[in-house]
């Protein structure tokens, strides 16, 4: 869904605020390619499903159901699967999240980014802390277990001490699952203009590295596990559907700007294939209605590149890749045989920054931090 | 500085050999009237011209001197216009700076000549205009040039009046005993102040106010009148047709279909093609081809003859042949070389580098073909770890070296890596058995690789320049202040008008190859002049300093030092290096050091956090991109111990800082 009322200060997603929507024709549009392209991989059973984009919440209940039924006509989709919503709390009122569960979501995921007013609003939310707490509740209620919260540090000004103080009152608040993102500055956003132009401070590295060992620690304690980079779950609430993107399977994406991952079985193809849908949404709407689908970008992922992708989403997560993964997308050269050897990786594993061993390849706890300087070194011994 | 004393002697030199006031009597040989206006040049075609009209008595040879944007190149093209040498339009502007580099710069690099013809009271003249290299990187080529004249005409700016390199170009044809017209440009000027600049003259080299010709010659008011000076106040070059030739090699250039072509003066004899001559300097033997002047394009003539300035075609294969300064003469006829003789001598050392290596070849061969044209660059091969396979360059000096790069890049469409200029050091070794080994006691240091330790040598040498500063006098303290600060030794101050002070110091070479000129133009907002000349060399204390990244040295970072700069060279090294490097994984201390002391440190922290936060089902492609190039990156870095510097770091630290 990429429409959303109002520009945050920080993204930088395809997103589109526009006056009004044609939601009818959208919903048509989304059914339309999920059908298509759902028959072009001929999928036979699909595990989790995410709606997730620029503000989900504000398509209407009716909208949700008619694309899980499409999926449901295309495709074998269980009874269990997940299917995740992304919420704001300031669309989230227990009328509409219950509107959104007889529709067929069974997990949210609700942008509460921080509870502290000033916070959201140098964020540029249109929520106060109060709303986000109400919204959490409200899911909590119908959604229990299943219900995960966002939050952003590392803001311009924000302290070691703040960020710790918010971080306990979100989890006093918090389900099962929670996700921790380090704000991330992104070119052309209304706040990395403003750090950039010196109006605001740039967090210190060192304070930002800080924040995330404080946050690590704190959730730990509180009984969380950190399975992957920023997200964290207790009671084993991981999140099916985003697991499954770090495993490396395989993904469709429907709506535009949508990026999939898939072997294109209804054509006759054996490798999979990087897809985007095409960003604008009248354009995209368009081309559905007179293709089927908006694909705009196919490029044909070779074994090495499909490998890279495995390496660098697999790394990210606690349990790493396993020797069972590897060896599915590498029947030939074995973990051991391309990382064991003498080289980049095996320093890497002596200075304490990875692990290889029965589990398979993983990130330590110290070097999950500093990943993306591990992984070039990685890359090129893959070579 | 004994300035008085040598300009009484100027006086006394100019007034002996010149008949300045002497009256011209018409040569008798000579035709008169209408048919000694007809202009020669009018006829040129291809047919040869018969030289032998032009007798000694009836030629002058002069050069035009003056500081950059003086006015020098516009004062030719007016002479070369109403000589009719060539037409006069509009778009005569520097026509004998032919590089694009000189129109842009303003300035001369390359010397070329032009032979006019000018009928005065009846006479048919011959001035042949020898161009000089507009600056004292060039002194060498200037002083060949010069060597070929009998008078120069210096011009002034009226407006910005003597700067620095008038005065190092006066010297230079003061030394040469040269015959000297003081001309003051740009009258035409609102800010014009001729009187004022005449004073200056006066004051400076003692030249009385009413030998100065004010002229514009941008507007062309008055230039005749330096034509009539040139006649009256130059003299004829004293040599005899009747002698053995005698021809000296002032310039040499070289042609992709007739090889090498050596402008001449001659000094004695007479010169035609199919005379055999021979280099005094390599006593190769030649068949001349063709003869010429310059006009300024090569014009054939049967002959040359004494006194007479052209070009000569022989066969010469490469620009060495004809080195600037050689002596030729006929085929067992051998003669007295002309004094002065010196392989040019590089001051100025810097490593030369493709961007990208596969551009190796390619720049490789447009370095020989440049350096076909200045026999003055040295080349040696040389190779970093970090930048790969080069060259090390040797230049005549700063100025020099920046043109070379500029015509690289403008006419072989080369872009370089130029590292800091560095100078040519001397060691005096005391140690027997370095002696034997290097075969010498006094060795060149041009790579810090090669400085011998202290215990085996008695001194080290570094070499200096005399520079000369002219300046309005508001900026006096902060340039002395920045001369102090250069190591500078002062050798004289002198007012030459209220508001104009000359100041002369004693440099290290080193203190001023980097940034000297742009640190004093910068704190004199642009109004102070810089120049200079050899001084030779003086002892210093001079030390190795090496820079380390976690206790490993750094080869290409070594760097000659004399010792009380030491301190801040390895801070500022170490803060560029800083900046430069990534941050990696580990921390990494940067090092200055001496020996085994530590003179400077900068801590490059490790990275604590570096993964990015959101890494879902969204554009994957473009992160493994980043990645991807990354890794691409990491094949390319140079490994000192486990560090890991970018290429691009060194030549951050390496290149020069400011540009021109």
């Amino acid at each position: 869904w990429p429409y959303c009322r109002k520009r945050c200060s920080y993204c930088n997603f395809n997103k589109y605020v526009v006056p009004a929507v044609d939601e009818a024709a959208v919903r048509a549009c989304l059914v339309r390619e999920a059908r298509t392209l759902l028959r072009l991989s001929q999928v036979q059973s699909v595990t989790s499903v995410f709606f997730g984009g620029g503000t989900p919440s504000l398509a209407s209940p009716h909208t949700i159901a008619a694309v899980l039924e499409a999926i449901a006509g295309a495709a074998h989709l269980p009874t269990g699967a997940e299917v995740t919503l992304e919420a704001n709390p300031s669309s989230a009122g227990t009328p509409r999240l219950a509107g959104f569960r007889a529709a067929g979501v069974n997990r949210l995921s609700i942008g509460v980014q921080s509870l502290d007013d000033a916070e959201l609003r140098l964020l540029g939310r249109e929520h106060t802390a109060v709303e986000a707490r109400q919204a959490v509740e409200a899911a909590r209620g119908l959604f229990p277990g299943r219900t995960s919260l966002d939050l952003i540090f590392g803001l311009p000004g924000q302290s070691r001490d703040a960020w710790a103080r918010g971080l306990e009152a979100a989890l006093g608040l918090c389900d099962d699952h929670i996700s921790l993102y380090q704000l991330t500055l992104e070119q052309g956003t209304a706040l990395a203009t403003q750090v950039w132009a010196g109006a605001l401070p740039t967090p210190p590295q060192d304070l930002l590295a800080d924040m995330y060992q404080t946050a690590r620690a704190m959730l730990v304690a509180a009984g969380f596990r950190h399975y992957e980079v920023s997200n964290f779950a207790r009671k084993g609430a991981l999140s099916t559907h985003n697991l499954s993107y770090w495993r490396a399977e395989q993904y469709i994406g429907v709506g535009p700007g949508a990026h999939g991952r898939f072997v294109l079985r209804g054509e006759g193809g054996r490798s999979r294939e990087a897809r985007v849908q095409t960003l604008e949404p009248d354009a995209w709407m368009r081309e559905v209605q007179s293709q089927g689908h908006g694909t705009r970008r196919r490029v044909v992922l070779s074994p090495l590149e499909l490998l890279e992708e495995v390496l660098a989403l697999g790394l990210r997560t606690d349990e790493g890749i396993t020797h069972e993964r590897w060896e599915h997308f590498s029947p030939h050269l074995s973990l051991d045989a391309v990382f064991g050897v003498p080289g980049q990786a095996r320093s890497l594993q002596q200075q304490g920054w990875l692990l290889l061993d029965g589990g398979g390849l993983r990130c330590t706890r110290e070097g999950l931090a500093l990943l993306d300087s591990l992984l070039p070194d990685l890359l090129c011994q893959l070579q | 500085m004994v300035l008085a004393g040598r300009t009484a002697m100027w006086w006394a030199r100019l007034r002996g050999p010149c008949p300045a006031a002497a009256p011209l009597s018409l040569p008798p040989w000579l035709p008169a009237g209408p048919v000694a206006s007809e202009r020669l040049y009018s006829s040129r075609g291809k047919e040869k011209l018969d030289m032998s009209t032009y007798p000694v008595e009836s030629i002058r040879n002069f050069s035009i001197i003056a500081h950059v944007d003086h006015g020098k190149s516009t004062l030719a093209d007016r002479l070369l216009e109403i000589t009719g040498t060539i037409a006069k339009t509009d778009r005569n502007k520097q026509v004998l700076d032919k590089l694009q580099v000189e129109r842009e710069r303003g300035i001369t690099v390359k010397a070329q000549s032009a032979s006019l013809f000018y009928n005065h009271e009846g006479v048919n003249y011959l001035l042949n205009l020898i161009d000089t290299p507009g600056h004292v990187d060039f002194s060498y080529e200037v002083s060949r040039s010069l060597s070929a004249c009998q008078g120069v005409i210096l011009v002034v700016d009226a407006n910005e009046g003597i700067q620095a390199q008038t005065v190092a170009n006066f010297y230079l044809a003061f030394e040469a005993q040269l015959a000297i017209i003081p001309v003051i440009n740009k009258i035409d000027l609102k800010n014009a102040d001729p009187e004022r600049v005449e004073k200056q003259i006066e004051k400076l080299f003692d030249i009385p106010i009413d030998e100065c010709v004010r002229i514009s010659a941008k507007q062309g008011t008055n230039v005749e009148k330096v034509l009539e000076k040139v006649i009256e106040k130059i003299p004829p070059p004293q040599c005899n047709t009747a002698d053995p030739l005698k021809a000296l090699v002032f310039d040499s250039t070289f042609d992709h279909y007739r090889g090498v072509i050596a402008n001449i003066a001659l000094f004695g004899g007479e010169i035609q093609k199919g005379h055999k001559i021979v280099s005094a300097h390599t006593n190769k033997r030649y068949e001349v081809n063709e003869v010429g002047i310059l006009t300024p394009n090569e014009q054939p003539t049967h002959k040359l003859y004494a006194g007479q300035v052209g070009y000569l075609i022989a066969g010469m294969k490469e620009v060495t042949e004809a080195q600037i300064g050689d002596t030729l003469f006929l085929y067992k006829q051998p003669v007295e070389p002309l004094p002065g003789f010196q392989s040019a001598k590089p001051m100025v050392f810097a490593g030369m580098y493709p961007v990208d290596q596969t551009e190796y070849n390619n720049l490789k061969s447009a370095l020989e073909r440049l350096t076909l044209n200045d026999s003055s660059v040295t080349v040696h091969r040389d190779s970093s770890l970090a930048l790969g396979a080069g060259w090390r360059l040797g230049f005549l000096g700063l100025l020099h070296m920046e043109v070379f790069n500029q015509r690289l890049e403008q006419e072989y469409n080369m872009s370089v890596i130029l590292t800091a200029p560095t100078v040519p050091y001397k060691a005096i070794l005391s140690s027997a058995k370095l002696i034997k080994e290097c075969g010498k006691a006094e060795i060149t240091i041009i790579n810090p690789a090669q400085f011998p330790d202290k215990l085996s040598v008695s001194e080290y040498l570094e070499p200096t320049v005399l520079g000369t500063i002219v300046t309005p006098h508001e900026y006096i303290g902060k340039i002395i202040a920045l001369c102090q600060d250069r190591r500078a030794i002062q050798k004289d101050m002198l007012y030459i008008d209220e508001q104009r002070v000359m100041l002369k110091y004693l440099f290290p070479l080193n203190e001023i190859v980097v940034d000297f000129y742009d640190a004093l133009k910068s704190l004199s907002s642009g109004y102070a002049s810089f120049d200079y000349e050899d001084a030779g060399y003086q002892t210093a204390d001079l030390i190795k300093m090496d820079i380390l990244l976690n206790g490993n040295p750094v080869e290409e970072l070594a760097t000659v030092v004399h010792k009380d700069k030491a301190y801040a060279t390895g801070k500022f090294l170490c803060e560029r290096l800083k900046d430069a490097i990534p941050r990696q994984l580990f921390e990494i201390a940067i090092q200055a050091a001496i020996g085994k002391k530590i003179i400077a440190r900068e801590t490059l922290k490790a990275y604590r956090k570096n993964v990015v936060a959101k890494c879902y089902g969204g554009d994957i492609t473009r992160r493994m991109k980043l990645l991807k190039r990354q890794a691409e990156g990491k094949k390319l870095m140079r490994k000192i111990g486990n560090v890991e510097v970018p290429r691009d770091a060194f030549i951050r630290v390496l290149k020069r800082q400011t540009d021109k």
